[in-house]
Protein backbone atom coordinates (compact mmCIF):
# COMPACT_ATOMS: atom_id res chain seq x y z
CA UNK A 1 0.00 0.00 0.00
CA UNK A 2 1.37 3.40 -0.83
CA UNK A 3 0.06 6.82 -0.04
CA UNK A 4 0.07 9.77 -2.35
CA UNK A 5 0.63 12.99 -0.50
CA UNK A 6 -3.01 13.91 -0.13
CA UNK A 7 -4.14 10.50 0.97
CA UNK A 8 -2.09 10.46 4.17
CA UNK A 9 -4.39 11.82 6.84
CA UNK A 10 -3.09 13.39 10.01
CA UNK A 11 -5.53 14.18 12.82
CA UNK A 12 -4.58 16.45 15.71
CA UNK A 13 -6.58 16.73 18.94
CA UNK A 14 -6.44 20.06 20.65
CA UNK A 15 -7.97 21.86 23.59
CA UNK A 16 -8.31 25.50 24.39
CA UNK A 17 -6.98 26.28 27.87
CA UNK A 18 -6.22 29.21 30.17
CA UNK A 19 -2.89 30.88 29.56
CA UNK A 20 -0.33 29.55 32.05
CA UNK A 21 0.10 32.97 33.66
CA UNK A 22 -3.62 33.22 34.54
CA UNK A 23 -4.58 33.12 38.20
CA UNK A 24 -7.55 30.97 39.15
CA UNK A 25 -10.60 32.36 40.93
CA UNK A 26 -13.78 30.53 41.89
CA UNK A 27 -17.18 32.18 41.59
CA UNK A 28 -20.42 30.44 42.62
CA UNK A 29 -18.78 27.05 42.53
CA UNK A 30 -17.29 27.54 39.08
CA UNK A 31 -13.88 28.56 37.78
CA UNK A 32 -14.12 32.23 36.83
CA UNK A 33 -13.41 32.36 33.10
CA UNK A 34 -14.43 35.87 32.12
CA UNK A 35 -11.66 38.12 30.80
CA UNK A 36 -9.28 35.21 30.77
CA UNK A 37 -6.59 34.88 28.11
CA UNK A 38 -7.24 31.65 26.19
CA UNK A 39 -4.51 29.74 24.39
CA UNK A 40 -4.04 26.44 22.61
CA UNK A 41 -3.00 23.95 25.31
CA UNK A 42 0.82 24.24 25.16
CA UNK A 43 1.33 20.47 24.70
CA UNK A 44 -1.16 20.46 21.82
CA UNK A 45 0.98 23.08 20.07
CA UNK A 46 3.75 20.48 19.87
CA UNK A 47 1.24 18.12 18.24
CA UNK A 48 0.19 20.73 15.66
CA UNK A 49 3.81 21.56 14.89
CA UNK A 50 4.68 17.85 14.55
CA UNK A 51 1.81 17.41 12.08
CA UNK A 52 2.94 20.40 10.02
CA UNK A 53 6.56 19.20 9.97
CA UNK A 54 5.41 15.72 8.89
CA UNK A 55 3.36 17.27 6.09
CA UNK A 56 6.26 19.46 4.99
CA UNK A 57 8.56 16.45 4.77
CA UNK A 58 6.27 13.69 3.58
CA UNK A 59 3.02 15.31 2.49
CA UNK A 60 -0.39 14.76 3.98
CA UNK A 61 -3.61 16.43 4.96
CA UNK A 62 -4.03 17.81 8.49
CA UNK A 63 -7.37 18.00 10.28
CA UNK A 64 -7.51 19.50 13.77
CA UNK A 65 -10.26 18.48 16.19
CA UNK A 66 -11.49 20.07 19.35
CA UNK A 67 -14.36 19.44 21.72
CA UNK A 68 -15.30 22.64 23.48
CA UNK A 69 -17.60 25.65 23.62
CA UNK A 70 -17.98 28.29 20.91
CA UNK A 71 -14.81 30.15 21.99
CA UNK A 72 -12.69 27.04 21.31
CA UNK A 73 -13.12 27.87 17.62
CA UNK A 74 -10.32 30.42 18.11
CA UNK A 75 -7.92 27.63 19.02
CA UNK A 76 -8.85 25.83 15.79
CA UNK A 77 -8.22 29.05 13.84
CA UNK A 78 -4.78 29.31 15.43
CA UNK A 79 -3.98 25.76 14.31
CA UNK A 80 -5.25 26.52 10.80
CA UNK A 81 -3.12 29.67 10.73
CA UNK A 82 -0.07 27.62 11.76
CA UNK A 83 -0.65 25.33 8.78
CA UNK A 84 -3.42 22.76 9.41
CA UNK A 85 -5.78 22.25 6.46
CA UNK A 86 -9.19 21.88 8.03
CA UNK A 87 -10.90 21.75 11.41
CA UNK A 88 -13.71 19.91 13.13
CA UNK A 89 -15.37 21.56 16.11
CA UNK A 90 -17.41 19.33 18.41
CA UNK A 91 -19.37 22.11 19.99
CA UNK A 92 -20.49 21.76 23.59
CA UNK A 93 -23.00 24.05 25.22
CA UNK A 94 -22.03 25.38 28.65
CA UNK A 95 -24.34 22.93 30.42
CA UNK A 96 -22.95 19.99 28.46
CA UNK A 97 -19.43 21.11 29.29
CA UNK A 98 -20.22 20.93 33.01
CA UNK A 99 -21.59 17.40 32.70
CA UNK A 100 -19.06 15.56 30.58
CA UNK A 101 -15.85 13.86 31.70
CA UNK A 102 -12.86 12.36 29.90
CA UNK A 103 -14.90 9.23 29.19
CA UNK A 104 -17.64 11.30 27.49
CA UNK A 105 -15.25 13.44 25.43
CA UNK A 106 -13.34 10.35 24.28
CA UNK A 107 -16.66 8.78 23.24
CA UNK A 108 -17.62 11.91 21.23
CA UNK A 109 -14.25 11.97 19.48
CA UNK A 110 -14.51 8.26 18.80
CA UNK A 111 -17.88 8.63 17.09
CA UNK A 112 -16.53 11.44 14.91
CA UNK A 113 -13.24 9.74 14.03
CA UNK A 114 -14.16 6.08 13.67
CA UNK A 115 -15.41 6.31 10.10
CA UNK A 116 -12.77 8.74 8.90
CA UNK A 117 -9.49 7.73 7.40
CA UNK A 118 -6.72 8.66 9.80
CA UNK A 119 -3.15 7.41 9.47
CA UNK A 120 -1.51 9.43 12.21
CA UNK A 121 -3.19 10.81 15.32
CA UNK A 122 -1.37 13.43 17.39
CA UNK A 123 -2.29 15.03 20.70
CA UNK A 124 -0.68 16.81 23.62
CA UNK A 125 0.81 14.80 26.48
CA UNK A 126 -1.84 16.28 28.80
CA UNK A 127 -3.92 19.41 29.15
CA UNK A 128 -2.65 21.98 31.59
CA UNK A 129 -6.14 22.63 32.99
CA UNK A 130 -7.68 19.23 33.88
CA UNK A 131 -4.33 17.45 33.57
CA UNK A 132 -5.79 13.97 33.78
CA UNK A 133 -3.87 12.44 30.82
CA UNK A 134 -6.85 10.35 29.72
CA UNK A 135 -8.76 11.52 26.66
CA UNK A 136 -6.28 10.86 23.85
CA UNK A 137 -5.25 7.43 25.15
CA UNK A 138 -8.87 6.47 25.77
CA UNK A 139 -9.59 7.42 22.15
CA UNK A 140 -6.75 5.36 20.68
CA UNK A 141 -7.86 2.40 22.81
CA UNK A 142 -11.45 2.75 21.54
CA UNK A 143 -10.09 2.91 17.98
CA UNK A 144 -7.98 -0.17 18.81
CA UNK A 145 -4.85 1.59 17.65
CA UNK A 146 -1.43 1.38 19.28
CA UNK A 147 0.01 4.49 20.85
CA UNK A 148 3.14 5.92 22.39
CA UNK A 149 2.94 8.61 25.05
CA UNK A 150 5.18 11.59 25.81
CA UNK A 151 7.19 11.45 22.60
CA UNK A 152 10.20 13.73 22.09
CA UNK A 153 11.02 12.64 18.52
CA UNK A 154 8.90 11.45 15.60
CA UNK A 155 10.20 10.03 12.33
CA UNK A 156 8.59 8.31 9.40
CA UNK A 157 10.10 4.88 8.68
CA UNK A 158 7.78 3.92 5.81
CA UNK A 159 4.12 4.26 4.85
CA UNK A 160 2.96 2.16 7.75
CA UNK A 161 5.57 2.68 10.46
CA UNK A 162 6.80 5.55 12.61
CA UNK A 163 9.85 5.55 14.87
CA UNK A 164 9.62 7.61 18.04
CA UNK A 165 11.65 8.49 21.07
CA UNK A 166 9.82 8.94 24.33
CA UNK A 167 10.59 10.24 27.77
CA UNK A 168 9.79 7.76 30.53
CA UNK A 169 10.74 9.49 33.78
CA UNK A 170 14.22 10.28 32.58
CA UNK A 171 14.80 7.10 30.58
CA UNK A 172 14.65 7.46 26.81
CA UNK A 173 12.79 4.72 24.95
CA UNK A 174 13.03 4.09 21.21
CA UNK A 175 9.88 2.54 19.79
CA UNK A 176 8.70 1.50 16.34
CA UNK A 177 4.95 1.78 16.03
CA UNK A 178 2.74 0.62 13.17
CA UNK A 179 0.26 3.14 11.79
CA UNK A 180 -2.45 4.18 12.31
CA UNK A 181 -1.36 5.12 15.80
CA UNK A 182 -1.63 7.85 18.40
CA UNK A 183 1.34 9.79 19.67
CA UNK A 184 1.07 12.22 22.58
CA UNK A 185 3.60 15.01 22.38
CA UNK A 186 6.01 16.09 25.09
CA UNK A 187 8.13 19.18 25.54
CA UNK A 188 11.33 18.99 23.55
CA UNK A 189 9.64 17.42 20.49
CA UNK A 190 9.82 20.65 18.51
CA UNK A 191 9.56 24.43 18.67
CA UNK A 192 5.98 25.36 17.71
CA UNK A 193 5.85 28.11 15.09
CA UNK A 194 3.89 31.32 15.42
CA UNK A 195 1.17 31.80 12.82
CA UNK A 196 2.36 34.12 10.05
CA UNK A 197 0.22 36.99 8.80
CA UNK A 198 -0.26 35.15 5.52
CA UNK A 199 -1.18 32.04 7.50
CA UNK A 200 -3.79 33.97 9.49
CA UNK A 201 -5.32 35.31 6.24
CA UNK A 202 -5.39 31.86 4.65
CA UNK A 203 -6.92 30.31 7.76
CA UNK A 204 -10.06 32.39 7.28
CA UNK A 205 -10.84 30.45 4.11
CA UNK A 206 -10.08 26.97 5.45
CA UNK A 207 -13.08 24.74 6.19
CA UNK A 208 -14.34 24.34 9.76
CA UNK A 209 -17.06 21.74 10.32
CA UNK A 210 -19.18 22.09 13.42
CA UNK A 211 -20.68 18.98 15.00
CA UNK A 212 -23.09 19.66 17.86
CA UNK A 213 -21.99 17.53 20.82
CA UNK A 214 -25.65 16.94 21.68
CA UNK A 215 -25.93 14.66 18.63
CA UNK A 216 -22.98 12.58 19.83
CA UNK A 217 -23.93 12.58 23.48
CA UNK A 218 -27.41 11.35 22.50
CA UNK A 219 -25.74 8.13 21.33
CA UNK A 220 -24.50 7.45 24.86
CA UNK A 221 -26.38 6.14 27.90
CA UNK A 222 -24.75 8.78 30.03
CA UNK A 223 -22.37 11.70 29.47
CA UNK A 224 -19.97 10.98 32.29
CA UNK A 225 -18.77 8.27 34.63
CA UNK A 226 -17.13 10.65 37.07
CA UNK A 227 -18.44 13.99 38.26
CA UNK A 228 -17.13 17.09 39.96
CA UNK A 229 -18.64 17.62 43.40
CA UNK A 230 -16.50 20.38 44.81
CA UNK A 231 -14.08 23.04 43.71
CA UNK A 232 -11.69 24.85 46.01
CA UNK A 233 -8.58 26.97 46.04
CA UNK A 234 -5.43 25.80 47.83
CA UNK A 235 -5.03 27.27 51.33
CA UNK A 236 -2.83 30.37 51.12
CA UNK A 237 0.73 29.75 52.23
CA UNK A 238 1.69 31.47 55.43
CA UNK A 239 4.27 34.11 54.72
CA UNK A 240 7.63 32.83 55.76
CA UNK A 241 10.72 34.15 57.37
CA UNK A 242 13.43 36.16 55.67
CA UNK A 243 16.75 35.10 57.14
CA UNK A 244 19.20 37.82 58.21
CA UNK A 245 22.89 38.21 58.77
CA UNK A 246 25.97 37.15 56.85
CA UNK A 247 25.80 34.35 54.29
CA UNK A 248 27.33 31.96 56.86
CA UNK A 249 24.84 32.98 59.52
CA UNK A 250 21.90 32.58 57.17
CA UNK A 251 23.02 29.11 56.13
CA UNK A 252 23.35 28.09 59.81
CA UNK A 253 19.87 29.43 60.59
CA UNK A 254 18.46 27.53 57.65
CA UNK A 255 20.02 24.24 58.71
CA UNK A 256 18.70 24.74 62.28
CA UNK A 257 15.23 25.48 60.97
CA UNK A 258 15.20 22.45 58.67
CA UNK A 259 16.41 20.18 61.43
CA UNK A 260 13.55 21.17 63.69
CA UNK A 261 10.82 21.12 61.06
CA UNK A 262 11.69 18.18 58.88
CA UNK A 263 12.52 14.54 59.37
CA UNK A 264 14.50 14.38 56.14
CA UNK A 265 17.78 14.75 57.99
CA UNK A 266 17.26 11.69 60.13
CA UNK A 267 17.23 9.35 57.16
CA UNK B 1 -19.53 -9.87 49.81
CA UNK B 2 -17.54 -6.68 49.98
CA UNK B 3 -15.82 -4.97 47.15
CA UNK B 4 -12.52 -6.13 45.77
CA UNK B 5 -9.95 -3.32 45.68
CA UNK B 6 -6.88 -4.11 43.61
CA UNK B 7 -3.55 -2.32 43.36
CA UNK B 8 -1.38 -2.71 40.28
CA UNK B 9 2.20 -2.81 41.59
CA UNK B 10 5.01 -1.05 39.80
CA UNK B 11 8.72 -1.81 39.98
CA UNK B 12 11.85 0.04 39.11
CA UNK B 13 14.54 -2.53 38.39
CA UNK B 14 14.07 -5.28 40.96
CA UNK B 15 12.48 -3.05 43.62
CA UNK B 16 8.85 -2.22 44.19
CA UNK B 17 8.32 1.47 43.73
CA UNK B 18 7.09 3.51 46.67
CA UNK B 19 3.99 4.37 44.60
CA UNK B 20 2.87 0.75 45.08
CA UNK B 21 2.74 1.12 48.86
CA UNK B 22 1.13 4.55 48.51
CA UNK B 23 -1.55 2.95 46.32
CA UNK B 24 -2.03 0.30 49.04
CA UNK B 25 -2.53 3.10 51.56
CA UNK B 26 -5.21 4.59 49.31
CA UNK B 27 -6.80 1.13 49.00
CA UNK B 28 -6.96 0.74 52.78
CA UNK B 29 -8.44 4.23 53.19
CA UNK B 30 -11.06 3.37 50.61
CA UNK B 31 -11.88 -0.05 52.02
CA UNK B 32 -14.94 -0.49 54.14
CA UNK B 33 -15.86 -3.39 56.35
CA UNK B 34 -15.78 -6.65 54.35
CA UNK B 35 -13.87 -5.17 51.40
CA UNK B 36 -10.72 -7.01 50.39
CA UNK B 37 -7.43 -5.75 49.00
CA UNK B 38 -5.20 -7.52 46.48
CA UNK B 39 -2.16 -6.71 44.35
CA UNK B 40 -1.23 -7.51 40.77
CA UNK B 41 2.53 -7.94 40.35
CA UNK B 42 4.10 -8.23 36.91
CA UNK B 43 7.78 -8.78 36.08
CA UNK B 44 10.65 -11.22 36.49
CA UNK B 45 12.48 -12.58 39.55
CA UNK B 46 9.54 -11.61 41.67
CA UNK B 47 10.16 -13.73 44.79
CA UNK B 48 11.59 -10.96 46.97
CA UNK B 49 8.93 -8.49 45.89
CA UNK B 50 6.24 -11.10 46.40
CA UNK B 51 7.43 -11.70 49.93
CA UNK B 52 7.55 -7.99 50.70
CA UNK B 53 3.97 -7.56 49.50
CA UNK B 54 2.69 -10.57 51.45
CA UNK B 55 4.24 -9.13 54.61
CA UNK B 56 1.63 -6.37 54.50
CA UNK B 57 -0.99 -9.02 55.23
CA UNK B 58 -2.59 -9.14 51.79
CA UNK B 59 -5.34 -11.67 51.21
CA UNK B 60 -4.53 -12.19 47.56
CA UNK B 61 -1.61 -11.60 45.26
CA UNK B 62 -1.79 -12.11 41.50
CA UNK B 63 1.55 -12.75 39.86
CA UNK B 64 2.50 -12.64 36.20
CA UNK B 65 6.09 -13.86 35.88
CA UNK B 66 7.01 -12.60 32.44
CA UNK B 67 10.28 -11.57 30.83
CA UNK B 68 8.44 -9.84 28.00
CA UNK B 69 6.84 -7.40 30.44
CA UNK B 70 9.91 -5.17 30.48
CA UNK B 71 10.48 -2.73 28.97
CA UNK B 72 6.93 -1.44 29.32
CA UNK B 73 5.03 -1.55 26.04
CA UNK B 74 1.44 -0.24 26.13
CA UNK B 75 -0.27 -2.84 23.93
CA UNK B 76 1.30 -5.76 25.75
CA UNK B 77 0.77 -4.25 29.20
CA UNK B 78 -2.91 -3.72 28.41
CA UNK B 79 -3.32 -7.32 27.26
CA UNK B 80 -1.69 -8.57 30.46
CA UNK B 81 -3.81 -6.41 32.70
CA UNK B 82 -7.00 -7.01 30.71
CA UNK B 83 -6.52 -10.76 31.03
CA UNK B 84 -6.11 -10.37 34.80
CA UNK B 85 -9.14 -8.08 34.94
CA UNK B 86 -11.35 -10.56 33.09
CA UNK B 87 -10.29 -13.30 35.51
CA UNK B 88 -10.46 -11.37 38.73
CA UNK B 89 -13.04 -8.62 38.07
CA UNK B 90 -11.93 -6.22 40.81
CA UNK B 91 -14.34 -3.39 41.64
CA UNK B 92 -11.64 -0.78 42.15
CA UNK B 93 -8.19 -0.56 40.57
CA UNK B 94 -5.55 1.79 41.96
CA UNK B 95 -2.11 2.59 40.59
CA UNK B 96 0.43 5.41 40.82
CA UNK B 97 0.09 8.44 38.55
CA UNK B 98 3.54 7.59 37.24
CA UNK B 99 4.72 7.37 33.61
CA UNK B 100 3.29 3.85 33.45
CA UNK B 101 0.15 4.59 35.45
CA UNK B 102 -0.67 7.58 33.26
CA UNK B 103 -0.38 5.38 30.20
CA UNK B 104 -1.93 2.14 31.38
CA UNK B 105 -4.87 3.43 33.45
CA UNK B 106 -6.75 5.22 30.64
CA UNK B 107 -6.19 2.26 28.27
CA UNK B 108 -7.66 -0.12 30.82
CA UNK B 109 -10.47 2.36 31.61
CA UNK B 110 -11.42 2.60 27.93
CA UNK B 111 -11.22 -1.12 27.36
CA UNK B 112 -13.50 -1.98 30.30
CA UNK B 113 -15.68 1.12 29.82
CA UNK B 114 -14.88 2.48 33.26
CA UNK B 115 -14.61 5.94 34.72
CA UNK B 116 -11.20 7.09 35.90
CA UNK B 117 -10.13 9.76 38.35
CA UNK B 118 -6.49 10.71 37.80
CA UNK B 119 -3.77 12.19 39.93
CA UNK B 120 -5.60 11.89 43.24
CA UNK B 121 -3.97 13.44 46.32
CA UNK B 122 -6.57 12.59 48.99
CA UNK B 123 -9.82 10.76 49.42
CA UNK B 124 -12.64 11.26 51.89
CA UNK B 125 -16.08 9.82 52.47
CA UNK B 126 -19.07 12.12 51.99
CA UNK B 127 -22.82 11.88 51.56
CA UNK B 128 -22.26 11.82 47.83
CA UNK B 129 -19.98 8.81 48.17
CA UNK B 130 -16.21 8.90 48.29
CA UNK B 131 -14.70 12.17 47.11
CA UNK B 132 -11.38 12.05 45.31
CA UNK B 133 -9.42 15.27 45.55
CA UNK B 134 -7.12 16.19 42.71
CA UNK B 135 -5.24 19.29 41.61
CA UNK B 136 -6.35 21.13 38.47
CA UNK B 137 -4.51 23.90 36.67
CA UNK B 138 -1.37 22.22 38.04
CA UNK B 139 -2.39 22.94 41.63
CA UNK B 140 -3.81 26.45 41.25
CA UNK B 141 -7.11 24.86 42.33
CA UNK B 142 -8.47 21.51 43.53
CA UNK B 143 -11.53 19.61 42.46
CA UNK B 144 -13.15 16.71 44.29
CA UNK B 145 -14.78 14.13 42.08
CA UNK B 146 -16.96 11.12 42.66
CA UNK B 147 -17.78 8.11 40.53
CA UNK B 148 -21.23 8.00 38.94
CA UNK B 149 -21.38 4.20 38.87
CA UNK B 150 -20.94 1.64 41.65
CA UNK B 151 -18.05 -0.04 39.80
CA UNK B 152 -15.60 -0.44 38.19
CA UNK B 153 -13.48 2.48 39.37
CA UNK B 154 -10.00 3.32 38.17
CA UNK B 155 -7.87 5.66 40.23
CA UNK B 156 -4.33 6.91 39.79
CA UNK B 157 -2.68 8.57 42.78
CA UNK B 158 -0.02 11.25 42.76
CA UNK B 159 3.34 10.12 44.19
CA UNK B 160 4.36 11.54 47.60
CA UNK B 161 0.83 12.25 48.82
CA UNK B 162 -0.25 9.04 50.57
CA UNK B 163 1.85 7.58 53.40
CA UNK B 164 3.34 4.31 52.11
CA UNK B 165 1.53 1.40 53.78
CA UNK B 166 3.60 -0.92 55.94
CA UNK B 167 0.88 -3.30 56.95
CA UNK B 168 -2.82 -3.74 56.39
CA UNK B 169 -4.98 -3.06 59.48
CA UNK B 170 -5.55 -6.20 61.56
CA UNK B 171 -9.23 -6.34 60.57
CA UNK B 172 -8.20 -6.75 56.93
CA UNK B 173 -5.42 -9.23 57.55
CA UNK B 174 -5.71 -12.65 56.09
CA UNK B 175 -4.71 -13.79 59.59
CA UNK B 176 -3.58 -17.37 59.99
CA UNK B 177 -5.03 -18.38 56.63
CA UNK B 178 -2.54 -18.66 53.83
CA UNK B 179 -2.70 -15.75 51.40
CA UNK B 180 -3.83 -16.71 47.95
CA UNK B 181 -1.07 -16.40 45.36
CA UNK B 182 -2.42 -16.83 41.85
CA UNK B 183 -0.02 -17.22 38.95
CA UNK B 184 -1.35 -15.96 35.65
CA UNK B 185 -0.05 -16.75 32.18
CA UNK B 186 1.40 -13.88 30.16
CA UNK B 187 -0.29 -12.97 26.85
CA UNK B 188 1.16 -13.29 23.35
CA UNK B 189 3.56 -10.50 22.45
CA UNK B 190 2.21 -7.55 20.50
CA UNK B 191 3.71 -6.71 17.15
CA UNK B 192 2.13 -3.34 16.63
CA UNK B 193 4.63 -1.46 18.70
CA UNK B 194 8.13 -2.63 19.50
CA UNK B 195 10.51 -1.04 21.97
CA UNK B 196 13.84 -1.28 20.17
CA UNK B 197 16.09 0.30 22.79
CA UNK B 198 15.99 1.93 26.22
CA UNK B 199 18.63 4.37 27.38
CA UNK B 200 18.39 4.56 31.15
CA UNK B 201 19.04 7.78 32.92
CA UNK B 202 22.11 8.02 35.09
CA UNK B 203 21.79 5.35 37.74
CA UNK B 204 21.21 6.56 41.25
CA UNK B 205 19.50 9.72 40.13
CA UNK B 206 16.09 10.14 41.71
CA UNK B 207 12.91 10.80 39.79
CA UNK B 208 11.68 14.37 40.18
CA UNK B 209 8.07 13.57 40.97
CA UNK B 210 9.04 11.07 43.68
CA UNK B 211 11.95 13.01 45.20
CA UNK B 212 11.69 14.06 48.85
CA UNK B 213 13.98 16.99 48.17
CA UNK B 214 14.12 19.06 45.00
CA UNK B 215 16.79 21.64 44.23
CA UNK B 216 15.62 23.87 41.38
CA UNK B 217 17.36 26.52 39.35
CA UNK B 218 16.00 29.40 37.29
CA UNK B 219 17.38 32.06 35.01
CA UNK B 220 19.57 33.21 37.90
CA UNK B 221 21.66 30.06 37.42
CA UNK B 222 22.92 31.80 34.27
CA UNK B 223 24.39 28.80 32.41
CA UNK B 224 24.55 25.04 32.07
CA UNK B 225 27.61 25.01 34.35
CA UNK B 226 25.66 27.10 36.84
CA UNK B 227 23.60 23.99 37.66
CA UNK B 228 26.69 22.25 39.05
CA UNK B 229 26.38 23.64 42.61
CA UNK B 230 22.67 22.74 42.57
CA UNK B 231 23.48 19.18 41.53
CA UNK B 232 25.99 18.95 44.38
CA UNK B 233 23.41 20.12 46.92
CA UNK B 234 20.87 17.65 45.55
CA UNK B 235 23.43 14.86 45.79
CA UNK B 236 24.24 15.57 49.44
CA UNK B 237 20.53 15.52 50.27
CA UNK B 238 19.76 12.58 47.97
CA UNK B 239 17.35 14.80 46.11
CA UNK B 240 16.62 15.61 42.49
CA UNK B 241 17.41 18.66 40.40
CA UNK B 242 14.60 20.64 38.77
CA UNK B 243 14.35 23.85 36.80
CA UNK B 244 12.04 26.70 35.86
CA UNK B 245 10.81 27.24 32.34
CA UNK B 246 13.15 30.23 32.09
CA UNK B 247 16.18 28.01 32.72
CA UNK B 248 14.96 25.40 30.20
CA UNK B 249 14.09 27.97 27.54
CA UNK B 250 17.57 29.49 27.98
CA UNK B 251 19.07 26.08 27.26
CA UNK B 252 20.67 25.64 30.70
CA UNK B 253 19.06 22.24 31.14
CA UNK B 254 16.82 19.60 29.65
CA UNK B 255 13.06 20.11 29.43
CA UNK B 256 12.66 16.87 31.37
CA UNK B 257 13.62 18.90 34.46
CA UNK B 258 11.02 21.61 33.99
CA UNK B 259 8.67 22.22 36.92
CA UNK B 260 5.54 24.26 36.45
CA UNK B 261 2.19 24.31 34.77
CA UNK B 262 3.96 23.06 31.69
CA UNK B 263 6.44 20.46 32.89
CA UNK B 264 6.18 18.49 36.10
CA UNK B 265 4.29 19.17 39.28
CA UNK B 266 6.23 18.25 42.40
CA UNK B 267 5.29 18.02 46.07
CA UNK B 268 8.53 17.25 47.93
CA UNK B 269 9.27 17.71 51.63
CA UNK B 270 11.75 20.46 50.84
CA UNK B 271 11.94 22.59 47.71
CA UNK B 272 14.94 24.83 47.10
CA UNK B 273 14.22 27.59 44.55
CA UNK B 274 17.58 29.02 43.50
CA UNK B 275 17.62 32.04 41.23
CA UNK B 276 13.92 31.55 40.45
CA UNK B 277 11.80 34.70 40.45
CA UNK B 278 8.52 32.82 40.93
CA UNK B 279 6.36 33.29 37.83
CA UNK B 280 2.79 32.05 38.28
CA UNK B 281 3.45 29.22 35.85
CA UNK B 282 6.33 27.97 38.02
CA UNK B 283 4.52 28.39 41.34
CA UNK B 284 1.74 26.16 40.01
CA UNK B 285 4.20 23.29 39.82
CA UNK B 286 5.77 23.54 43.28
CA UNK B 287 3.67 25.59 45.68
CA UNK B 288 2.29 22.46 47.37
CA UNK B 289 5.78 21.50 48.55
CA UNK B 290 5.93 21.15 52.33
CA UNK B 291 8.81 23.53 52.97
CA UNK B 292 9.99 26.06 50.39
CA UNK B 293 13.38 27.75 50.57
CA UNK B 294 14.07 30.61 48.20
CA UNK B 295 17.48 31.99 47.37
CA UNK B 296 17.45 35.06 45.14
CA UNK B 297 19.42 38.28 44.74
CA UNK B 298 16.22 40.28 44.20
CA UNK B 299 14.43 40.91 47.53
CA UNK B 300 11.26 41.79 45.57
CA UNK B 301 11.10 38.42 43.78
CA UNK B 302 7.56 36.96 44.11
CA UNK B 303 9.01 33.59 45.15
CA UNK B 304 9.68 35.09 48.62
CA UNK B 305 5.93 35.55 49.14
CA UNK B 306 5.39 31.79 49.25
CA UNK B 307 8.75 30.72 50.71
CA UNK B 308 8.99 29.45 54.28
CA UNK B 309 12.58 30.62 54.43
CA UNK B 310 14.04 33.32 52.23
CA UNK B 311 17.66 34.19 51.70
CA UNK B 312 18.46 37.35 49.75
CA UNK B 313 21.81 36.59 48.27
CA UNK B 314 23.86 35.16 45.46
CA UNK B 315 23.07 31.50 44.91
CA UNK B 316 26.66 30.89 43.82
CA UNK B 317 27.77 31.91 47.32
CA UNK B 318 24.89 30.49 49.38
CA UNK B 319 24.40 27.10 47.72
CA UNK B 320 28.03 25.84 47.97
CA UNK B 321 28.16 27.06 51.56
CA UNK B 322 24.94 25.21 52.34
CA UNK B 323 26.23 22.07 50.62
CA UNK B 324 29.46 22.15 52.62
CA UNK B 325 27.64 22.68 55.93
CA UNK B 326 25.10 19.96 55.20
CA UNK B 327 27.86 17.56 54.22
CA UNK B 328 29.40 18.14 57.66
CA UNK B 329 26.08 17.93 59.45
CA UNK B 330 25.05 14.70 57.72
CA UNK B 331 28.45 13.00 57.96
Amino acid sequence: MSHTNESFHIAVLLKQTFDTEEKIAIHEGKIQDEDVKWVVNPYDEYAIEAAIQWKEQHGGHITVYTAGPDRAGEALRTALAMGADEAVHIELEDQELQAVDEWGIAQCLYHVLKDRQVDLLLAGNFSIDQGSSQTAIRLSTLLQWPHAGAITKLERVDETTAAIERDAEGDTEYVNVSLPALFTCQQGLNEPRYPSLAGIMKAKKKPVTTVPASELLALLDNTQKTQRELLELPPPRMSGQMLQGSAEEQVQQLIQALRSSSNVFEA
Amino acid sequence: MGRHIAVIAESRGTELRQSTFEALQAAVQLAEFSDSVSVLLIGTNLEARQEKLLKTGLQALYVVEDEASTPYEPDYALQTVKQWYDNVKPDVIIMGHTAIGKDLAPMLAASIDAGQISDVIALSPSQKGVLFKRPIYAGKAFESKSFAEASPWIITIRPNNFTPLQELPASMHCGSAEPVVVKLTPPKPSLRSVVTRVVERISGSIDLSEAKIVVSGGRGVKSKEGFKPLEELAEVLQGAVGASRGACDSGYCDYALQIGQTGKVVTPEIYFACGISGAIQHLAGMSQSRTIIAINTDPEAPIFQIADYGIVGDLFEIVPLLTAELRKALA
